[in-house]
């Protein structure tokens, strides 16, 4: 055999190789998804969505989880979103040139990288303790939010980025000021690239349980949350709960619970690549 | 009036801006002063020597060894999965799959990084490690390997994603040279995109055992809670992170010791994933536009 047969047959194994690997990862996917399904499938009816946490598993229900989900969706929201886009449009807008756009921008990068039970421990300290807000939802959403931030300022600024300065210079040439650019003109521009980042920084607190547990959410909250200075419980940390337990009516709720999550999880996400294609179809500078 | 309100603005978004700068130093205040105490109590080069740790029995030694070696050995076995995976993939789709296979896929492998970790290791409990235990005798029923391997998978499209951009990244003339020179696909990619690439490629690995050893549930569901100094796969260890959960859902009394155990374990964690990020982040900066 010469060598150029053996070059064009070792490149061709590697292309299947490739496909190998690239299904691999899919396929695991696939097997996961179908045991959670054949699991927790059965189990899901209106009496799971609407029962309180019970020490028997077939009486058990999600009512307190997801409800406390919702919640802390909302206030992580109503938290994050407005400081993420605003810190986004200073390092883009206005910090670019100068030592402290630098100095944030290194920082953010690093935030990016700090495990999220390290921000648990931040939570538990600041707003647990010193801000007294005791593990209550607006304790968690605070927590969530600072987790979340780094991914909502890096989208805003992708986005702002891709706005061509034709657009900005036809706007000053009209006499705007700077705001009223960034605001009539950048801000609807790259609306899409930031919803894109900011539901996928949504979906990511929705799945978090470490931070919660380290700020001293409970897994066993008898009540729905009324106020978000009540105590609270979500999805992940019920699923958690629920794994941990010897009993295998609860590893069947877990696996009920589990699918409710991803369906949450795979909407949020699946509206967010939507999103991000749309624009990028609908945009052409 | 126009030009007081525009500085409002300015001052107002940059104040947002400087909240991340607070958080990080937030981070550094509470992780240095809640360990200062424990360090009061419990010598350094103790904490760094003790092989055990057992802050919660009667018998107390604070040696980090048990917590360090279970937090390598899992992200040890999950990067050894996720490596070769994640570069075979990156250099399949930027160098062989046509585009449209590519921009189909590229999207579903980050699903895998989007599915929330309590669910891997619910997986990696119920599923991986009964199956695995058909072939390893001697596999515990929480241990090292199964929640490795999952993390791996978690953690694929990390290096996946972050190496196939940098790959894509060289150049077309690069590739063209090569193919002029008569080498296959594969012979490019290894002798002329793979090494134009690497720095990328290697910020990617490191990126990815940064989230590896921060990565929580999985180890605390599927690997245990027994700090043992081993580097046994099929037994039951424990992570930095894992320790930290458990102390988190027991009810121990603010500001005991034990209760600071828990910050001299985040500040080692922390030290480590920020020496990374460093790392990457100079990498990043000083090979970023070598091929520009």
């Amino acid at each position: 055999m010469n060598s150029i047969r053996k070059n064009r047959i070792t490149d061709t194994l590697f292309n299947y190789l490739g496909i190998a690997s690239t299904m691999f990862g899919l396929i695991m996917l696939a097997i996961f998804i179908t045991n959670i399904l054949i699991d927790g499938i059965a189990r899901i009816d209106w009496q799971f969505l609407t029962s309180l946490p019970s020490r028997k598993p077939e009486r058990a229900g999600i009512l307190t989880a997801w409800t406390g989900t919702a919640w802390i969706l909302g206030l992580t929201a109503v938290f994050a979103i407005p400081l993420g886009v605003a810190a986004g449009i200073y390092l883009e807008e206005y910090g670019k040139k100068n030592k402290l756009g630098t100095i944030i921008e290194i920082n953010i990068t690093n935030l990016a990288g700090v495990p999220s039970i390290i921000y648990g421990l931040l939570g538990l300290e600041i707003f647990v303790r010193i801000l007294h807000f005791g593990a209550s939802l607006m304790a968690g959403a605070f927590t969530l939010a600072l987790l979340i931030l780094p991914i909502i300022i890096v989208a805003t600024r992708e986005a702002i980025r891709a706005v061509p300065s034709s657009l900005r210079e036809a706007s000053f040439g009209m006499g705007a000021t700077k705001w009223q650019t960034i605001w009539h003109q950048v801000l609807p521009a790259a609306s899409g690239g930031i919803l894109t980042g900011i539901i996928l920084s949504l979906s990511r607190a929705v799945g978090e349980t470490a931070p919660l547990i380290v700020i001293g959410a409970l897994a066993y909250v008898p009540f729905v949350a009324k106020t978000p200075l009540d105590e609270f419980t979500v999805l992940p940390m019920q699923i958690f709960n629920w794994t941990s337990r010897p009993q295998h009516g609860f590893i069947i709720n877990a696996a009920a619970a589990i699918i409710i999550l991803l369906v949450l999880t795979f909407i949020m996400n699946g509206i967010a690549i939507y999103l991000r294609n749309r624009w990028q179809k609908r945009v052409k500078w | 009036m126009v030009r007081i309100k525009e500085k409002v603005i300015e001052g107002l978004l940059m104040t947002a801006g400087m909240i991340t700068i607070l958080t990080t130093l937030g981070i550094i205040w509470i992780l240095f002063s809640e360990s200062y105490g424990f360090f009061k109590e419990v010598h350094i080069v103790d904490f760094l020597s003790d092989t055990q740790w057992t802050p919660l029995f009667a018998q107390k030694h604070y040696g980090i060894l048990p917590l360090l070696s279970g937090t390598l050995l899992v992200t040890f076995i999950a990067i050894m999965v996720a490596l070769p995976l994640g570069i075979i993939i990156a250099i399949y789709l930027s160098e062989y799959a046509p585009a449209n296979f590519r921009n189909k896929v590229k999207p579903s492998l980050e699903i895998l990084a989007a599915v929330p970790t309590v669910v891997y290791g619910f997986f990696a409990l119920t599923v991986v490690t009964p199956f695995l235990q058909n072939f390893i005798p001697g596999l515990s029923t929480f241990n090292a390997l199964s929640a490795g391997m999952v993390m791996g998978i978690m953690i694929i499209p990390m290096i996946s994603s972050l190496s196939e951009d940098a790959l894509t990244a060289v150049p077309k003339s690069l590739r063209e040279a090569s193919y002029g020179m008569g080498a296959t696909r594969f012979q490019t990619a290894i002798k002329v995109t793979v090494p134009a690439a690497s720095s990328g490629i290697l910020v990617s690995v490191i990126l990815a055992i940064g989230r590896a050893i921060g990565e929580t549930m999985i180890v605390t569901i599927a690997a245990g809670q027994q700090p043992v100094f081993t580097f046994d796969i099929r037994q039951s260890v424990e992570t930095i992170t894992a320790y930290i959960v458990q102390v988190s859902l027991g009810d121990v009394q603010h500001g005991s010791l034990e209760y600071q155990t828990i910050y001299a374990a985040g500040i080692t964690l922390f030290l480590f994933t920020f020496l990374l990020n460093n790392i990457s982040y100079f990498i990043k900066k000083k090979y970023q536009e070598k091929y520009e």
